[in-house]
């Protein structure tokens, strides 16, 4: 069947089977391999990309669901200079390490962002506790997000 | 000297990592790749009688290899050969690899495999580790063990007085958990030989053992990004190294080989589970007069890397403080279960998470302050190691007093019960504090045998260091171009990396054992100083680097090659196991606040405060990160993850839905102190520190939940139900 969306700004048009993941046609069709596999059941986070502006795990959500959507995936961060502060933040900072986790905790990061909401740091902290990440026990990904948000909400 | 060591400049692979750009196995795209998978062994222990393929299904595009197709010798070499690579005629553990196969794509890969049918006559197995030795059926050598080892100092026998406490403590599998599964992706070269990409820590490990399998050195291996290795990329990639490279090899063709998260989980190496038992004579006062341990750790069904595993394990028993007497055994024995391996601390958690246990059993046992105990016996400038090393420049108390120090800080809110029942009466405070140490580098000579070596190059304005040692997260291929600039004075965008190739570069040694910064970054800089003097040298005349460079007409590269120069000073004796265990150490207190949920035995953490002696920090952000993340490890060890296995040693929770690791919200607040207390040895004074932090962090969550319920806890993970049970 045909699937019609929009990733980073871009309409795609792509041939999938009916229960293609998000996950898959985004890896393997677009070749948009920012977006990793790090479980295929949506606990680790590494999948995560926004789907009409909202993260979503793509490895389970089937491709069809994203049928007239918006999706955007690392890749397309840095077209959006705030979003490109965020990325910057991320290497000021040591927010990445191994860098596996990165794309997806990016994505969720890129949502609180563009919600523009003051959180606090425990909010941040639970804001991406759906991301797992090895290397760096979290404390300077918080930092970033944190730096991140502030950069973009005087508060 | 440009200001560029000890600074945080951002990791050098970072804006390809935060862009999606840095390419992962996984993301390699290859035309005309096959997807391969792996059959495995149902049973613990069993004859293989036959392998047959069921014929009603379509095998047309689908290559399959077992042990007969093996060109070279069946063997995964590491330290002994009695790892297959496909097992033969019996199978001495459960998911032990029996066949291969590839196919265009990894559904039909994985349907394949299924279609392969092995046939078994089960044999008795062997699965508890205090029933293996010397006893049947036999796994390994004439007894089940793997290494055995024992070390003396002075005569503990003769130490009569005192007060005798005696504890046992028992710890469990951990997994190393890197986020992105083993990959390997093997292309046949025009040659008849064989590239290798993978995610791995440890290059030449997998030219070693691939050399083997292959009956010839027509490969080259390449490190991809890697996602996360922590020890568990250390020696596995050489098994699914050979695996692809069989199957691509027969199919003509490249094969990618990614594991899915529960194959990983369920096949690949984990940190051996231990049983320590300590004997120990103290007198009133709390000075320890003799330390008699017996170490005992699960090896798996093959031989890996046991044997160092253990010994850092018995180096590692004593903890950072004086003994009069002491004499340790250690051995680690087979079982019929999946083979345990390298991760992060690599035998020294275990050890070190008994240790601080007992000295909180002293304390008590004497009612004395179990910090005071600690600072009571903390080894001192020119003490003995129990191996009789003279110890120097410890960093101990320095790292307790800081620690300390910073814990005054008023503790961050304790954030309230998801889901309401927030009363905080029901949840109980406490604070605990550990003190460890951890040997940098190899043991005892284990460098002057590998002449680690790093090549440099100079080419108009630009040095290329050439280095087998990795980047898996850690940060060397930002710290090494940090000291290649400083050492010259020019500008990091002078300097850049050469992949690590193996067809490029030469053999560092290891990716292992807290030794890259220290060890071959000290080789780098050996390196740099040596290109200034070839430039010198060429130019004929001195001349700052940067002008000679600049100044230089030859068109070939300059190129030198530095190797290790061990400190010629260091004594080891390594059958019996006496001297300079290590060229130096590492020291870090740990002081962690928490609360227990009295009613379900929850742990919640509040504040992690580290002080580490790390020698000097080449760029604090990256070491910050390095201890951080180590300490998360820990935590996640010490209260929520549990490799549950049935009775086959089969792992049941082999998903991220079961097998429980931190996240952002489980993790505390994090307060890292870097203490400089620079070593001769080491790049500008750097000495180890990727592995420490997973030594300490533990055994103080215990103290701290002892000290909020009265729990006392000798068994790792300390989950809510033993918690609770525990409660007085």
């Amino acid at each position: 069947m045909k699937l019609s969306f929009v990733v980073n700004g871009a309409a795609r048009e792509v041939e999938v089977r009916p229960m293609a993941r998000l996950l898959d046609v985004l890896r393997e069709d677009l070749r948009l391999t920012g977006a990793k596999e790090g479980c295929g059941e949506g606990e680790c986070g590494a999948c995560t990309v926004l789907i009409d502006g909202k993260a979503a795990c793509a490895c389970i959500v089937p491709a069809v669901q994203a049928h007239g959507a918006t999706v955007q995936t690392v890749e397309g961060l840095a077209d959006d200079q705030r979003l490109a502060r965020l990325q910057d933040s991320f290497v000021r900072c040591g927010a990445a390490q191994c860098g596996i986790c990165t794309p997806g905790f990016l994505m969720t990061a890129a949502e609180l962002c563009q919600r523009s909401q003051a959180l606090s740091r425990a909010e941040v902290r639970d804001a991406v506790a759906g991301n797992l990440c090895r290397c760096t026990g979290y404390q300077k990904i918080i930092d970033a997000v944190e730096e991140a948000l502030c950069a973009d909400q005087p508060r | 000297m440009a200001q560029l060591i000890g600074e945080s400049i951002g990791r050098v692979d970072g804006p390809a990592k935060v862009s999606g750009r840095a390419l992962y196995v996984d993301d390699l795209h290859v035309p005309g790749c096959y997807y391969g998978a792996t059959v495995r062994s149902i049973h613990a222990h069993a004859l293989i009688r036959g392998i047959t393929l069921n014929l009603d299904y379509d095998w047309s595009d689908v290559v399959v290899v077992t042990s007969v197709d093996i060109p070279g010798e069946n063997v995964i070499a590491l330290m002994t050969d009695d790892q297959p690579a496909l097992a033969e005629q019996v199978v001495r553990h459960v998911t032990e690899p029996i066949a291969l196969v590839a196919a265009p794509t990894r559904e039909k890969a994985l349907e394949a495999a299924r279609n392969v049918r092995v046939e078994y006559q089960p044999l008795p197995a062997l699965i508890d580790m205090t029933r293996s030795q010397g006893e049947d059926p036999r796994i390994f050598g004439r007894d089940n063990v793997f290494k055995k080892l024992e070390l003396r100092l002075g005569d503990v026998k003769a130490v009569k007085g005192g007060v005798l406490i005696e504890g046992e403590y028992n710890v469990g599998h951990q997994e190393q958990l890197y986020i992105e599964p083993q990959g390997v992706l093997a292309v046949p070269r025009d040659d008849g030989g064989v590239t290798i990409l993978g995610s791995l820590q440890c290059p030449y490990y997998v030219v070693k053992a691939l050399t083997r399998v292959l009956g010839h050195d027509k490969l080259n291996v390449v490190q991809a990004a890697t996602g996360g290795g922590f020890g568990g990329k250390e020696e596995y990639p050489s098994m699914l190294s050979a695996h692809a490279a069989l199957l691509a090899l027969r199919a003509g063709r490249p094969v990618k080989m990614v594991y899915r998260r529960d194959e990983d989980l369920r096949a690949t190496t984990k940190r051996h589970p231990a049983r320590v038992k300590l004997r120990t004579r103290v007198d009133e006062s709390g000075r320890l007069l003799s330390l008699d341990a017996d170490v005992l750790m699960d090896g798996g069904a093959y031989n890996t890397l046991s044997p160092v595993v253990i010994s850092r394990a018995a180096l590692h028993v004593s903890g950072p403080y004086r003994w009069e007497t002491a004499h340790v055994r250690a051995a680690v024995v087979a079982t019929h279960t999946p083979p345990n391996g390298a991760f992060r601390g690599f035998g020294a958690p275990q050890a070190m998470f008994a240790v601080e246990r007992h000295l909180d059993l002293i304390a008590r046992t004497l009612s004395i302050d179990p910090v005071e105990l600690r600072r009571m016996n903390l080894l001192r400038e020119g003490d003995l190691t129990v191996t009789g090393q003279v110890v120097k420049a410890p960093g101990g108390l320095l790292a307790l007093d800081q620690a300390l120090a910073a814990a005054d800080a008023p503790l961050p809110p304790l954030s309230p019960i998801p889901g309401g029942g927030g009363d905080a009466a029901r949840r109980l405070p406490g604070r605990g504090v550990s003190v460890v140490f951890h040997g940098c580098g190899f043991t005892g000579n284990g460098e002057a045998k590998i002449k680690s070596s790093v090549i440099l190059e100079l080419q108009g304005e630009r040095v290329r260091v050439l280095t087998g040692s990795t980047d898996i997260g850690q940060g060397t291929d930002t710290i090494f171009p940090q000291i290649v600039a400083s050492i010259l004075d020019i500008p990091l965008s002078w300097v850049e990396m050469a992949p690590h190739d193996t067809a490029l570069v030469p053999d560092s040694g290891p990716t292992v054992a807290s030794r890259t910064a220290m060890v071959v970054g000290g080789v780098v800089d050996a390196a740099a100083r040596k290109l200034h003097a070839a430039l010198q040298a060429e130019a004929k005349r001195p001349g700052p680097f940067a002008e000679l460079a600049r100044a230089r007409r030859v068109r070939t590269p300059l190129r030198v090659e530095a190797q290790h120069q061990p400190d010629p000073t260091l004594r080891w004796d390594d059958e019996r196991y006496i001297g300079d265990a290590y060229p130096t150490y590492a020291w870090m207190a740990t002081v962690v606040d928490l609360a227990v949920d009295i009613d379900t035995g929850e742990v919640t953490y509040r504040r992690l405060i580290t002080a580490t002696d790390i020698g000097f920090a080449l760029n604090p952000v990256l070491a910050s990160g390095q201890i951080e993340g180590g300490a998360l490890q820990a935590l996640g060890w010490a209260t929520f993850e549990e490799v549950v296995t049935d009775g086959k040693g089969l792992m049941l929770n082999d998903r991220l839905t079961n097998y429980i690791i931190p996240t952002a919200a489980d993790a505390p607040e994090m307060v890292t102190l870097l203490i400089q207390n620079p070593y001769a040895g080491g790049p500008f004074g750097a000495k180890g520190l990727g592995e420490i932090p997973m030594d300490g962090p533990a055994a103080a969550v215990a103290q701290a939940i002892e000290a909020a319920t009265g729990a006392v806890l000798n068994r790792l993970p300390m989950t809510p139900e033993r918690v609770l049970e525990a409660t007085p």
